[in-house]
C-alpha cells in the first residue's frame, strides 16, 4: 500500500469515526440498535453539501450536525412518548429520510462539489498537503473529547445508567429524557460525519448511508478487540481506532484487487459474529458437558 | 412535631375489570412525623409494598391525596419524588448500574440531588473524598474499590452501596422494602445495623416493610400491621415496647377475625 493510500484510508477513518462514535452512545450505552443512523449519515452528507454548493461549507457541517440531531429527536419522540418499539422507530426515521433527503438533494440522487471550496480544501490551502488529515484528525479528537467529558456529567452518567439497568433509572431517572439527549447527540455525531465526508470526497449520494449502522458497529467491534470495554475511556478509544483499522483494510481490499465490494457482507459477519460470540460458546460448553455425560453415563 | 408525610383515603385498584382485579390498598390515610421510623408488617398480599408504590409515584392512586412536607405530591412523576424519596428493595441488583464503577453510581445519586443540580454538573475532587469517608464509614473496606464496576461486588455490598447512594444527600423519606431479605443472615444483620446507624445519624424520616415481627418490634417507634390493604392495627410508644410477638399474633386475631398468615413472617 502505497503511503497516499494509507493516509487517505486514515483520513477517512478519523472522519467515519464519528459514526463510530456515535454508536458507541446509542447501541453500546444507551443499549438501543439505532437503525436511524443510515438515514442521518446520507441526511448529513445532504445538507452539508447543498450548503457547500452555497459557498459556506462551514454552515453545511453546522447544519449536518443540527438535522442529525433532529433526526435522533424524531426516532426517539417516536419510542419514548409514543410506544413505538425502538428498533421500528429507528426504521420508521430511515425511511422517512429518504425522502427528506432527496428533497434536499433538490431532487437529484448526488451531487458533484468537484469545484468547489470545502472546509478541507480550506484547511490545505492553511496548512498544507497536511491539512486534510488535520482537519479529519481535529474532528475525531474533538468529538471524543467532547464525549468522554459528558459522559461524566449528570445527564451522561444518567444516560449510561438507562442502558445498564433501566429498572433503577426508571424509579429515579426520566428514561424518556436520557433516551432522547442520547439518540440526538449520536445522530448528531453521526450527520456531522456524512456532512464531513461529503466536502471530503467532494460528491454526496444518496446510496453512501445504506448499511452505515452495521459499517459502525464493524467499526467499534474491530476497535474493542485492541483496546477491550472496560470503560468510557476505552469504548471512545476503540470506536476511533476501530474505525481507521476498519478503512485501511478496505484501502488494503481495494489495493489487492479482492474485491472491496464484499465488504458490506464481510461487516455484517463481523457484527453478527461478535455480538454472537458468547452464546455459541455457551453452547460450545452445554454440547460438550452433555458429551461427556453421555460418554460416563 | 412537623407533619412529614400525609396520606389521606389512598385507593389503589389493579386490573380494574378483569377477572385478575385486585385492590391492593383501600381508602388508607397515615400520617407521618419528621424523624418517625415507621415498620411495617403484614402477610402476602396486605399491600404493604403498594403502600410505597403509591408513595414513591410508581404508580397514580385511583384516588386519595399524598401530601410531602405539605406539597401534594399525588400526581408528581416517580423520578421528581426520588430527589426526596429513597427506595430500597429486596433485589439489589434493583438499585445500581452493574456496569458502571462504584464511583460512578455513587455520583449519580449525588450529582441527582445535589444542591448545585445541573445536567452538566460533574464530581469534583471534595466530593470525591466525601465518598471515600462515606464508602469507608460502611466498614467493608470498599473505599479502595471505587473504581470497581459495580456489577463485582456480593449482594450485601451492593445493597450497602444502593443505601449509600440513597442517603448521600438526606432524603426526607427513606422506604426500606424488605431490603435485607435477600441477603444470608449475617450479611442482613451487618446492613441492617448500618440502616439504622445512617437513619439515626441523618435523622431520617424512614418506613421499613419486614417479615420479622420481632424486628418490627424492635427497631423504629411505630408499627403498622397491614391486612387486605388496610392498616389494622398502629402500635407506637409503651404499648408497642411492652408487646411481644405472641400478644400480636393474638391482637391481629382479634381485629380480623382470621389468624395472620404466617409462612414467610418470622416469629422468633
Amino acid at each position: 500500500m502505497s503511503p497516499s493510500v494509507l493516509l487517505g484510508a486514515v483520513e477517512q477513518g478519523l472522519l467515519y469515526s464519528l459514526v463510530a462514535l456515535g454508536l458507541y452512545l446509542s447501541y453500546r450505552t444507551l443499549d438501543i440498535a439505532d437503525l436511524t443512523t443510515d438515514g442521518t449519515f446520507t441526511l448529513g452528507m445532504a445538507c452539508s453539501a447543498v450548503l457547500t454548493v452555497r459557498g459556506d461549507p462551514a454552515a453545511g457541517l453546522l447544519l449536518a450536525l443540527g438535522a442529525g440531531a433532529l433526526a435522533g429527536g424524531i426516532t426517539a419522540l417516536l419510542q419514548t412518548k409514543l410506544g413505538v418499539q425502538p428498533i421500528l422507530a429507528g426504521i420508521v426515521t430511515m425511511t422517512g429520510l429518504y425522502s427528506v433527503n432527496l428533497m434536499v438533494m433538490g431532487g437529484r440522487s448526488n451531487l458533484n462539489l468537484l469545484r468547489e471550496e470545502t472546509v478541507f480544501t480550506a484547511a490545505e490551502t492553511f496548512f498544507g498537503p497536511w491539512g486534510k488529515l488535520l482537519m479529519a484528525g481535529a474532528a475525531a479528537l474533538a468529538a471524543g473529547v467532547l464525549l468522554l467529558l459528558f459522559l461524566r456529567t449528570q445527564l451522561g452518567l444518567s444516560i449510561r445508567a438507562t442502558g445498564d439497568n433501566r429498572e433503577m433509572v426508571a424509579s429515579s431517572i426520566d428514561p424518556a429524557l436520557t433516551t432522547t439527549v442520547g439518540l440526538c447527540a449520536a445522530n448528531a455525531l453521526v450527520g456531522l460525519s456524512g456532512g464531513l465526508l461529503a466536502q471530503y470526497q467532494k460528491f454526496a449520494d444518496m446510496s453512501l448511508g445504506t448499511g452505515m449502522v452495521v459499517i459502525g458497529l464493524a467499526s467499534l467491534i474491530i476497535g474493542e478487540v485492541v483496546t477491550g470495554r472496560r470503560g468510557v475511556g476505552h469504548g471512545i478509544t476503540a470506536a476511533i481506532l476501530g474505525a481507521v483499522i476498519y478503512r485501511i483494510i478496505i484501502a488494503a481490499a481495494l489495493v489487492a484487487n479482492v474485491g472491496a465490494q464484499n465488504f458490506k457482507l464481510v461487516s455484517a459477519v463481523i457484527v453478527a459474529a461478535a455480538i454472537s460470540y458468547p452464546t455459541i460458546l455457551e453452547k460450545l460448553r452445554f454440547w460438550k458437558r452433555r458429551r461427556e455425560a453421555a460418554k460416563h453415563g | 412535631m412537623a407533619e412529614l408525610l400525609a396520606l389521606n383515603g389512598i385507593t389503589k385498584t389493579f386490573a380494574p375489570g378483569t377477572v385478575h382485579e385486585k385492590k391492593a390498598i383501600e381508602d388508607l390515610s397515615v400520617t407521618l412525623a419528621k424523624g418517625d421510623f415507621v415498620t411495617i408488617i403484614g402477610s402476602n398480599g396486605a399491600g404493604k409494598s403498594t403502600l410505597f408504590g403509591a408513595i414513591a409515584g410508581s404508580f397514580y392512586p385511583d384516588a386519595g391525596r399524598i401530601l410531602l412536607e405539605g406539597k401534594d405530591i399525588t400526581l408528581q412523576p416517580e423520578h421528581r419524588r426520588s430527589r426526596s424519596i429513597g427506595r430500597l428493595f429486596q433485589d439489589p441488583l434493583k438499585g445500581t448500574a452493574p456496569h458502571m464503577t462504584i464511583e460512578e453510581n455513587l455520583a449519580l445519586a449525588y450529582l441527582r440531588t445535589a444542591r448545585r443540580r445541573s445536567p452538566l454538573g460533574t464530581i469534583r475532587r471534595q466530593d470525591r473524598e466525601y465518598f471515600r469517608e462515606r464508602l469507608a464509614s460502611l466498614g467493608l473496606g470498599l473505599e479502595e474499590r471505587m473504581d470497581s464496576p459495580m456489577g463485582l461486588l456480593s449482594g450485601g455490598q451492593r445493597q450497602a452501596v444502593t443505601l449509600l447512594m440513597a442517603t448521600l444527600t438526606a432524603p426526607k423519606l427513606l422506604l426500606l422494602d424488605e431490603h435485607t431479605a435477600a441477603l444470608d443472615p449475617a450479611t442482613a444483620e451487618k446492613v441492617q445495623a448500618l440502616t439504622q446507624r445512617i437513619v439515626a445519624e441523618q435523622g431520617i424520616t424512614c418506613m421499613m416493610i419486614t417479615h420479622s415481627i420481632p424486628a418490627a418490634l424492635a427497631l423504629g417507634s411505630r408499627t403498622l400491621m397491614m391486612d387486605r390493604g388496610h392498616i389494622v392495627l398502629e402500635l407506637a410508644g409503651r404499648t408497642r415496647s411492652a408487646m411481644t410477638v405472641p400478644e400480636l399474633l393474638e391482637l391481629f386475631k382479634e381485629k380480623v377475625c382470621r389468624e395472620l398468615d404466617s409462612d414467610r413472617m418470622l416469629l422468633g
